[in-house]
């Protein structure tokens, strides 16, 4: 049982080395073979190991899989150890069942492109990057995948390489992970100061023992920790790289969007709850930062044109979601959302991808429309998806987790009825741009003709995907529905329960909001955002509409505020500056250094001159003073 | 006999060490630079020779005949050296000889 929890990301990891080392000996059919069966039969493994777990679940522990001492010095041990509890088994599970379908789909995706072998060996680091993140028992372990999922998705945004604009990208998204990045590691040096040990568990034994509710140390940090998850998960301030990462093959950015590198953050603040419980502070901060993320991105989601940025930035207003659940201490609720949110947003980027694909690379949605009779599958699926991603009620599994953070946005203790207004504006947004995307790509005139047909590798992903996406959220219904809790009954070993605030508000009356606004949202799309609609081509002229399309100008304000101050400063400093007075001592001492060689011309006449003219100076010193 | 005053004795001695001197500088020809020198020797010479006279001891005259022995001395040798440089650089020229100088930016012309 422990060693086969170990193989869980060895498995990815070893179908990376032999793709790495041996991927362009292979033929595409064994490649294939390989990227797809390392991680699927980690799934496997996931689902086997899992399904032991539940049954034992009575007993509520977890089980810690030491394979060897990684770091051993003085009294500080970090080791090589994966610790499966709930939550590392649901994100696992997330992981490479999603993973798995993911490439699959590549197989399909990806068969005429050079690289072949080098993107299946991305792939499978990545997911094994993303495994070590979950399964670490240590900080140091966990740091390490972290840096992993950060290299792989730079190595994957940048896949087509040869483009430029692609290449940047990738360095973008590198970068701007990397600010977080170095506050996080800051971060885990305070824990390790503190407390001498990096073992996740001692450490928030340690946290709820020694530190005290609100403590200095504690919000410091939990903020530096937040820093990294903010980063990671693509929040506001740093949330600018995720748009720019669609530069990268369609599948790539499901597994980043869905399965891996942005929900690290959700993963890292749910790992470390005890820590930003310590603070309401900083729990308030995760909440704010949720709400206005989700807006933001929302907005933003409403004018683009790129089918994959639309996607793109719902993803970042789906995080804020679960940022704003984690902040009001719903923390099931968020965990919930994710999992629910990887199944419909990786079915959303792979039908999107397909439709990008099988119209040989068309990113821009006014140039597809129609497309509803000529792929049926794909515009079903996607339409599930986009039904989830705006909780269309009752048969969506996206209703039932959104309408639960909303539902604890109005009632927990910790949340304010700001939080709760920001989420139900930001489900009307999401429900609008979803539907705006399907009516424009889906309906309408006749777009072009799909140029190849979706193969089974495509469409088997899609579908499973769908049925998830659809019965995903019938393991957690809200309690006035139905007695079925199997989710938050699972994960409430390891989190606290949510305190719901006194006045006791019928949880029916919220429901009943979330539907209208769902509904509300679909017929706005109709309305307004139609193809046709005088509106719509009106507002994609306006201002607003620019500035949404522009992220709401994060780009040109981190522009003129960083990089070209930073550009100025090198520019000047290609000149080496503070060699310049280094080089003025030495051309100074060389001028003084011929100035008086010359005087040694070899010339007999000359030192016999210098020699009186001395004699004469001398003596008339010494005779006038 | 006429007494002439210490002061005009200086002078004609400190005059014969300025006409040395600057024929010393002046001159390019090193035998004219050689006899330069002999006359500010003398001159010096001299000057021992007034001392030795104002205050009536031998030790001017004594001193003058070492200056003397020295001087021709010397002379032998100067001469022998510019013998050679002669032999050497076909030349009398003493600005000629500047080969010790310091060698700035060409090494060889």
């Amino acid at each position: 049982m422990t060693y086969l929890i170990g193989l869980i990301p060895a498995l990815p990891l070893l179908g990376f080395l032999i793709l790495a080392l041996a991927g362009k000996l292979l033929p595409k059919k064994a490649v294939a073979f390989i990227g797809v069966g390392s991680v699927s039969l980690s799934a496997l493994i996931t689902i086997y190991v899992g399904w032991h777990y539940l049954s034992d679940l009575k007993e509520g522990n977890d089980i810690t899989a030491t394979i060897y001492t990684w770091v051993s010095a003085g009294t500080f041990t970090a080791d090589i150890s994966f610790v499966l509890d709930s939550l590392s088994l649901v994100f696992c599970f997330v992981i490479t069942f999603v993973g798995a379908l993911i490439h699959l789909y590549s197989v399909e995706f990806m068969r005429h492109e050079d690289g072949f072998s080098r993107y299946f060996a991305y792939m499978n680091l990545f997911v094994g990057s993303m495994l070590i993140l979950v399964l670490a028992g240590n900080l140091l372990l966990l740091y390490f995948g972290w840096e992993g999922v950060g290299l792989c998705s730079y190595l994957l945004i940048s896949f087509w390489y040869k483009v430029p604009e692609f290449g940047y990208a990738g360095r973008k998204a590198f970068i701007v992970t990397r600010i977080g990045d170095t506050a996080m590691l800051i971060g885990l040096f305070l824990l390790f100061v503190s407390f001498g040990t990096m073992d996740i568990k001692e450490l928030m034994q340690g946290v709820a023992d020694k530190w005290n509710q609100g403590s200095p140390l504690a919000v410091i940090s939990a903020l530096l920790l937040l820093g990294g998850a903010i980063g990671k998960s693509a929040q506001l301030p740093l949330q600018t790289w995720l748009p720019d990462a669609m530069a990268g093959p369609s599948p790539v950015s499901a597994l980043i969007h869905a399965a891996t590198m942005v929900t690290a953050g959700v993963y890292l603040i749910a790992r470390t709850h005890v820590l930003f419980s310590l603070s309401p502070l900083v729990m308030h901060i995760v909440a704010i930062i949720g709400a206005l993320t989700l807006l933001l991105a929302g907005f933003s989601a409403l004018a683009q044109t790129d089918l994959k940025r639309v996607l793109a930035y719902s993803t970042i207003s789906q995080i804020g979601y679960m940022f704003l659940a984690m902040g009001i201490g719903a923390w099931s609720a968020a965990i919930f959302h994710f999992m629910i949110h990887a199944f419909f947003k990786a079915l959303l980027f792979l039908s999107g991808g397909a439709v990008i694909h099988l119209l040989n690379d068309e990113h821009d949605i006014f140039k597809m429309g129609g497309l509803r009779k000529k792929m049926p599958v794909v515009f079903i699926t996607f339409l599930i998806g986009g039904a989830s991603l705006s909780a269309l009620p009752l048969i969506t599994a996206g209703f039932y987790s959104k309408d639960q953070i909303l539902w604890f946005g109005w009632s927990a203790v910790g949340s304010t009825p700001w939080l709760w207004l920001a989420g139900i504006i930001g489900a009307l947004v999401t429900s609008i741009y979803t539907f705006r995307l399907i009516f424009i790509t889906f309906f309408g005139e006749t777009g072009p003709e799909p140029e190849h047909k979706a193969g089974a590798f495509i469409n088997i992903p899609i579908i499973t995907l769908a049925v998830l996406s659809l019965a995903g959220g019938f393991i957690e219904m809200p309690e006035n529905m139905a007695p079925v809790q199997v989710f938050s009954g699972f994960l409430h070993k390891i989190f606290p329960a949510i305190s719901l605030a006194d006045e006791a508000h019928s949880e029916l009356i919220f429901q009943f909001l979330s539907a209208v606004v769902s509904l509300t949202g679909i017929w706005i799309a109709f309305r307004f955002f139609n193809r046709e609609s005088a509106f719509g081509s009106s507002f994609r002229n306006s201002r607003l509409n620019n500035f949404f399309l522009a992220g709401w100008g994060f780009d040109r304000i981190y522009d003129v505020l960083f990089v070209k101050p930073v550009v100025w400063l090198s520019q000047i400093d290609q000149k080496d500056i503070i060699d310049l007075i280094y080089k003025y001592i030495a051309a100074g001492t060389t001028f003084f250094h011929l100035l008086i060689s010359k005087t040694q011309n070899g010339k007999l006449r000359w030192y016999a001159l210098a020699f009186s003219v001395g004699i004469v100076l001398l003596l008339a010193f010494m005779i006038l003073l | 006999m006429v007494t002439v005053s210490m002061e005009i004795q200086i002078l004609v001695a400190s005059l014969l060490f300025v006409i040395g001197l600057v024929g010393f500088l002046v001159r390019r020809n090193i035998i004219f630079m050689l006899m330069s020198i002999e006359i500010m020797l003398n001159s010096a010479a001299l000057v021992f020779i007034i001392a030795g006279s104002h205050w009536m001891q031998a030790d001017g005259q004594v001193m003058f005949i070492f200056i003397l022995a020295v001087s021709a001395a010397e002379v032998s040798v100067g001469l022998a050296l510019i013998l050679q440089m002669y032999h050497h650089f076909k030349t009398l020229d003493a600005d000629a000889l500047n080969k010790l100088r310091d060698e700035k930016t060409k090494p060889n012309q």
